[in-house]
């Protein structure tokens, strides 16, 4: 079958161009809501996933949901800590680093608003096993002391949390000595300080996890079936991966299904405005379809150039809206991670997957909106369109 | 009289782009509502809390309990009618999707200060007899089928070990926006088993609920409270119920703000879609309008017309989207189940859906009315082939 | 004498109207000899243009039989009947009917891509249909920008660019002013004297008429005349 020029296609979009733009904007608004909830969801996972790292594992209570409600008594830790699986850093000391993970109440910089925030009381060993993790000011806090380090998320925005600040909890005071950077994972959204400090001040009797690093990463379930029949524990062993990919389970399905929902719908109301255009312009050009019937061009060629037409139509939008959507990179956003109740920041990231979904997505708006149209134009008696035109 | 006649006949001249419009305006409409219902249900905590009622918890995070021999010393507290403690249970109903919030309460000092929940006597005086009992709110009856005298069994998750209670008491809302998606049970029964289990947990309290005589002196009485414990091991923090409810909002305000700016999104998705349709209708019309104005009829005549059909079309589709948007949130609510318990379409919200249909149907008439209302009448009659 | 190039055998057509039947066409017959000029005339709704479809195979009639070059076009389908098109007819409409954003050249090359033509070869046949309708300075102009009778031409330069064999026009002249009108005529009757090509033409237009050899009459349906002008044809013009 021969195909009408794409020409004819693209030089009609060009011709009515008030109509194009409008009809293309629409379809661009959705795209962009599309692409927003997909670039949304990704930088969440990105925040959270980036912060475990392969070969770590992460033992809390069994059945808790994050750090902040697991604890693990002093025998458990110190019976984890000597696994053999976990790794041995150069001179001796175990890979392990036994943590306890609280919640604070901190009003935020520029609105005063108060959000929960999250602080870390690590091991010596603890800074080993996030690689991630980079000092960008300052030093990292001593040992025994009332110092505290800030991811750079929370210095940018919490009070008192910036170097040189002091911060009150716990019933007593910290000076910030240090920030640090940890690539856009959850760390950035932390307050790290000395783990013995602060089971002291929140009056704690057993800590919130280990955190250890595997030698061999394939050991993994050995060492997971291990622990968690022991009898003497109530704990669960999970890949750091793992452990932050649930955390943002609920919050990252939340974003998906309503945010896709509301694309979904959204793009009817596009779809229906592709659909008036293409409907008006099979009308307005009844007299052309008849004459290229004539010359000898089939239906199916008819149906498939306005077809393309309309699929044109929903690429130039897509197009736009990518484009807008993309400028969300700029943005960052925080909220409350309902599983760990602590403050997340995270940011819009732009995958060449979304760019391929948020196309495909285009292009079923386009074909659905312009297929009754199509089928109308392709459906039309040549002697009628010749007569109506 | 012609005016109108003449409006309601163009709109039906072309009943499938008319139609489509229509559709594209309910569906806009009708999402833009749902949205906005969806965020005022979100503030549905904050709406519903009263001015007498106080909240203290712990000043570093609601995660961290306060000692149980608080509760006499608020007590004490000069405007401080009653005090009953309050833990966030947080367990598991055969699986956490079918999630409801569960609080292990002092209850009879508690259910006198929420005179909203009301409880019919006789199964009140059940639930107060069984240490084990269980009061759930009707929309949780509804959801999970849940009757007097069905056992309620839970897996604890801040509370380890299985729970099992017996629903012995439903309660209705006073008013629309009170929530029924809620379950209580006795705090002491929570208190005594933690003894046995794990005892270094006992007496412990999640939040004290203060009911105060004067809601003018919430602020002094708020202070008093935490001056007490100032310096201790558990500060407190002690603020209107209002204000406690609306913290939960702002840690997810950017979410909100998120659903609030996409609302408005769909909206202009809409304006473009009917600023297309009468774009396209004027231009095809350029003729007729330029045979109105040889006629008489003056410039202004004209886009009047564009302007009346477009808002016609822009109010009729309003309306019906208003009317969807009622079902569709009940529906909504049902599906939310207690995560939203109260989905209410507020008067705000209606406003706003018809003025945003009105104001679609306002710029969508602007540029081609202008048009139509300049177009020469030798360049609109000419013949267009 | 070769065989007719046009053979119509008890044609009938009726069309649907608002649920009533109402007949257009009534057992027709007659032949168009090859490389002949016929005229349809006749009264406002006399069925002439209907006529002119079905031969033209773009309609099809109720009953009876059209056979062109030999081929019965009422029995092929309606996809072998495209093809049949492109290649054997050549169309000249009322309105013109080009395609408003495709420029002269292209509309005229657009019959062209039906075929397997390289474009090279595509693009002689279009200079050279321009060149004979004398529009060889106006190809890259789009329809809006031409006037009435040079549209009209780039459609005929349309109609022949594929040499078929039968040239089918209805009302070519309907929309012209009288200059413009003798022009097209006479491109078309040069298409039929020089090129050999055999020419259906409607019109009510009586100085068209006279460019043809033979003039039908329809009325109702049904031929009532035909005034065979080949004398006038042989003495007069060549």
């Amino acid at each position: 079958m021969t195909p009408i020029p794409l020409a004819y296609s693209l030089r009609n979009l060009w011709t009515r161009k008030l109509t194009t733009t409008l009809t293309a904007g629409g379809m661009a608004l959705v795209v962009y809501v599309f692409a927003a909830v997909l670039m949304l969801d990704a930088g969440l996972r990105r925040a959270l996933v980036s912060t475990g790292q392969a070969d770590n594992i992460v033992v809390t209570r069994r059945a808790a949901a994050s750090e902040v409600q697991s604890g693990v008594e002093r025998t458990a830790a110190a019976l984890i800590e000597t696994q053999p699986e976990i790794a041995v850093a150069p001179g001796g000391a175990r890979a392990a680093s036994k943590e306890c993970v609280v919640l604070i109440a901190q009003p935020k910089r520029v609105t005063g608003a108060v959000s929960n925030v999250t602080v870390r009381g690590l091991s010596e060993s603890g800074f080993a096993l996030r690689p991630q993790v980079r000092l960008t000011a300052g030093r990292m806090f001593r040992p025994g002391s009332a110092e505290v380090a800030t991811g750079r998320s929370i210095a940018e925005r919490f009070e008192g949390t910036g170097l040189g600040e002091r911060l009150r909890f716990g019933g007593r005071d910290w000076v910030v000595v240090g920030t640090f950077d940890a690539g856009g994972s959850g760390f950035d959204s932390e307050i790290w300080g000395d783990v013995d400090q602060m089971m002291q001040s929140f009056r704690r009797n057993a800590y919130s996890s280990v955190v250890a690093r595997l030698a061999d990463p394939g050991r993994f379930d050995e060492l997971k079936q291990r622990l968690e029949a022991d009898p003497r524990l109530t704990v669960e062993v999970k890949r750091e991966r793992r452990f932050y990919e649930e955390q943002s389970e609920l919050l990252s399905n939340f974003i998906r299904i309503l945010g896709l929902t509301l694309s979904v719908i959204f793009s009817i109301g596009a779809m229906i405005g592709a659909m008036i255009t293409m409907y008006a312009a099979v009308a307005n050009r009844t007299g052309e379809i008849g004459a290229l019937r004539a010359l000898g061009f089939q239906r199916r060629a008819i149906l498939a150039a306005f077809l393309a037409e309309a699929m044109l139509l929903a690429t130039l939008g897509w197009a736009l809206g990518l484009a807008l959507a993309s400028l969300m990179q700029l943005v960052r956003i925080s909220t409350m991670n309902w599983q760990s109740f602590a403050e997340l920041a995270f940011s819009f990231t732009l995958t060449p997957r979304i760019v391929l979904q948020s196309l495909l997505f285009a292009l079923i708006m386009g074909l659905a909106g312009g297929v009754l149209p199509a089928l109308r134009a392709a459906r039309l008696r040549i002697v009628d369109a010749l007569r109506a035109a | 009289m012609q005016f109108l006649k003449l409006i309601l006949r163009n709109t039906l001249r072309h009943k499938l782009r008319t139609g489509l419009t229509l559709l594209g305006l309910v569906i806009a409409v009708l999402s833009f509502g749902l949205l906005q219902t969806v965020v005022d249900a979100w503030y549905a905590g904050a709406d519903a809390a009263s001015p007498n009622r106080l909240v203290t918890r712990n000043s570093i995070s609601l995660v961290f309990p306060m000692p149980l021999h608080y509760r006499d010393k608020i007590r004490a507290v000069d405007g401080v009618q009653s005090v009953a403690a309050a833990n966030w249970f947080g367990g598991i109903y055969q699986d956490p999707k079918k999630f409801f919030p569960q609080f292990a309460i002092d209850a009879v000092p508690y259910l006198a200060m929420y005179p909203e929940y009301r409880v019919p006597e006789d199964e009140l005086r059940a639930f107060l007899r069984d240490r084990k009992g269980a009061i759930v709110g009707r929309k949780l009856s509804q959801s999970y089928g849940f009757q007097v005298g069905d056992v309620l069994p839970l897996t604890g998750a801040i509370y380890p070990g299985n729970w099992s209670f017996t629903v012995r008491a439903i309660y209705d809302g006073a008013e629309a926006k009170t929530d029924t998606a809620q379950m209580f049970f006795h705090w002491d029964y929570l208190n005594e088993t933690m003894k046995v289990r794990i005892p270094r947990r006992a007496d412990q309290v999640g939040v004290f609920v203060v009911r105060i005589a004067d809601a003018a002196r919430s602020a002094a009485v708020s202070q008093a409270i935490d001056a007490l414990f100032r310096n201790s091991s558990a500060e407190t923090l002690t603020e209107t119920e209002k204000a406690f409810q609306l913290g939960f909002v702002a840690m997810t305000e950017a979410i909100v703000v998120g659903i609030r700016i996409v609302s408005f999104v769909v909206i202009f998705i809409i304006l473009a879609v009917m600023a297309n349709t009468m774009a396209m209708t004027a231009r095809e019309r350029l003729s007729e309008y330029a045979t109105l104005k040889a006629l008489g009829f003056s410039p202004a005549y004209v886009a009047a017309l564009i302007l009346g059909e477009s808002l016609a079309i822009a109010l009729l589709g309003g309306g019906l989207g208003i009317a969807c948007t009622f079902p569709v949130a009940a529906w909504f609510g049902t599906q939310t189940g207690a995560i939203l318990p109260v989905l209410e379409v507020g008067p705000l919200t209606l406003a706003m859906q018809l003025a945003s249909a009105f104001v679609v149907g306002a710029a969508a008439a602007v540029l081609p009315g202008r048009r139509a209302a300049r177009v020469r009448i030798v360049d609109g009659l000419r013949a267009i082939g | 004498m070769s065989a007719p190039l046009i053979r119509v055998r008890g044609v009938s057509k009726s069309y649907r109207r608002g649920g009533q039947i109402v007949p257009v066409l009534h057992d027709l017959s007659f032949d168009v000899a090859r490389g002949d000029f016929v005229g349809l005339m006749g009264p406002s709704g006399s069925g002439k243009s209907t006529l002119l479809n079905l031969v033209a195979g773009i309609d099809k009639p109720d009953a009876g039989e059209i056979l062109v070059d030999g081929v019965d076009i009422t029995r092929l389908s309606e996809t072998e009947l495209a093809d049949w098109r492109a290649a054997a007819v050549g169309f000249v409409f009322q309105f013109y009917n080009l395609i408003p954003v495709l420029t002269a050249f292209e509309n005229v090359e657009l019959p062209l891509t039906l075929t397997a033509l390289s474009r090279r070869e595509r693009h002689a046949h279009v200079e050279a249909a321009l060149g004979m309708v004398g529009l060889a300075d106006r190809v890259e102009h789009y329809p809006a920008e031409l006037s009435g009778g040079q549209q009209q031409r780039v459609a005929i330069a349309r109609a022949l660019v594929t040499d078929p064999k039968l040239i089918v026009a209805d009302e070519p002249t309907g929309d012209l002013d009288r200059q413009s009108a003798a022009d097209v005529l006479t491109l078309i009757d040069r298409l039929n004297v020089e090129l050999g090509k055999t020419v259906l033409m409607v019109t009510h237009d009586r100085r068209a008429a006279d460019f043809a050899h033979a003039i039908m009459y329809l009325d109702k349906g049904e031929l009532s005349a035909a005034e065979d002008i080949h004398e006038r044809s042989v003495h007069g013009r060549h």
